[in-house]
């Protein structure tokens, strides 16, 4: 399969919310390479207590604590090295901070649900924070989100930019949930469940699941148009 | 043999706790001489105002160059989630041209990209400058595109401001590319 066809179509009727907004007419190809400019590098501040999802106010989030790691890296197997992941989340019942969100669960005053952080040498990211609830919504009768974590991801070039959603192991909602379902293959909807990891698990304190993030890389060899 | 991609997810309703950060639209240097503000509307297929989409900016800066350390004063950087009307608006100057792959010149244009729930993938297209009629004319990335469908790349000089509305669906649909 391309590298298109394990993306999600724009249009994907059963999420109600792509049918007045997928584009309709056809995207236009430009040559390779047209894509393969620099991304920004560090397009907001981080600082070092942002990975911390935990330590944000005075008390702990009400949830269960959880460590979320992995490596971001290109379609060629190398680490993507310092750059920007940004997360966002639901807290423990389910629920944003977010008044858009007006589901009937409590709030967190301990608990915002956002962090950022940058990779490292070897591409590796880390984050601290509480396994999210689902949540309800309204695309279709008893509609439920699986519990996810949002990232956002910049890569090294202008092609490598990623906006995804992490699950978790096991969830029974995935099976009926449009927006991952909507990644037409199996093994694509494998990519983004995370995977418990018991190495990482520290004793007491929190279980540990892991999620590698693969991003596009350049699309045009380099120097191939240069003599 | 490459590795699998992570496929995109849509950024849902609730990013704005996540995403957008302060003075987000401030594209290029702050009060730098010759600033443009750019505003616009994201609209759906019924025309609609479209109330929770996120945009981002990525331009060169006025010599063409894309600044990869990206500081707090001069960026290239941009980002701006739509309000109730489905407004958004940038303040940038006018990059220079960039170089295609092939190293002919590109107009001066921003490079747009657009998230919103019901996109499970984000949308790029390009804003155009209005007064670049020569540059536009040779740009080869709009010689790619009909010519019937060529003014949705282009901003629109409404006085003060740039206006430039992004159709995500319908007759006027904006033209968006292939990632």
């Amino acid at each position: 399969m391309s590298e298109d066809e394990r993306e999600p179509a724009y249009l994907y009727p059963d999420y109600v919310g792509t049918r007045l907004r997928a584009p309709v007419k056809p995207l236009v190809q430009l040559p390779d390479g047209f894509h393969d400019f620099p991304a920004p590098l560090f397009p907001r501040s981080v600082t070092e207590l942002d990975h911390d999802l935990t330590r944000q106010h005075p008390g702990e989030p009400v949830g269960e604590r959880i460590i979320v790691t992995g490596r971001v890296l290109d379609s060629d197997g190398r680490p993507v090295q310092g750059t920007i992941v940004e997360v966002w989340q639901a807290n423990a019942a389910g629920r944003y901070l977010d008044q858009d969100d007006q589901h009937p669960a409590p709030l967190d005053p301990n608990f915002s649900g956002a962090g950022r952080c940058l990779t490292d040498a070897q591409g590796h990211y880390r984050f601290i924070t509480i396994k999210p609830g689902a949540y309800p919504w309204k695309n279709h009768r008893n509609a439920w989100r699986p519990a996810h974590i949002h990232f956002s991801l910049f890569g090294n070039v202008f092609r490598s930019r990623l906006v995804t959603q992490m699950y978790f192991p096991g969830d029974p909602l995935m099976g009926q949930d449009p927006i991952l379902q909507s990644i037409p293959d199996q093994a694509g909807r494998g990519r983004l469940v995370s995977r418990f990891d018991p190495e990482t698990t520290v004793p007491e304190w929190a279980l540990a699941y892991r999620w590698d993030i693969v991003l596009r890389g350049r699309a045009a060899t380099p120097f191939e148009n240069e003599r | 043999m490459s590795a699998p991609l992570t496929p995109s997810q849509t950024v849902g309703p609730f990013f704005g706790v996540g995403l957008p950060f302060e003075k987000g639209e401030q594209v290029g240097p702050a009060g730098a001489a010759g600033s443009i503000r750019i505003e616009g509307q994201v609209l759906d297929g019924h025309g609609d105002p479209v109330p929770d989409a996120l945009l981002e900016v990525w331009q060169p800066d006025e010599g063409g160059q894309y600044q990869t350390v990206v500081n707090s004063t001069a960026t290239g950087f941009g980002r701006c989630r739509t309000d109730a009307e489905g407004a958004f608006n940038f303040v940038t100057v006018k990059p220079g041209p960039s170089r295609a792959p092939d190293g002919h010149a590109q107009a001066p244009h921003l490079n747009v990209t657009v998230f919103a729930r019901g996109l499970l993938r984000h949308l790029v297209t390009r804003m155009y400058f209005p007064d670049e009629p020569g540059a536009n004319a040779a740009d080869p990335v709009l010689k790619l595109v009909e010519p019937a469908r060529r003014s949705t790349l282009m901003a629109r000089d409404d006085g003060e401001v740039l206006r430039f509305d992004i159709h995500l669906q319908g007759e006027r649909e904006t033209v968006f590319f292939v990632i």
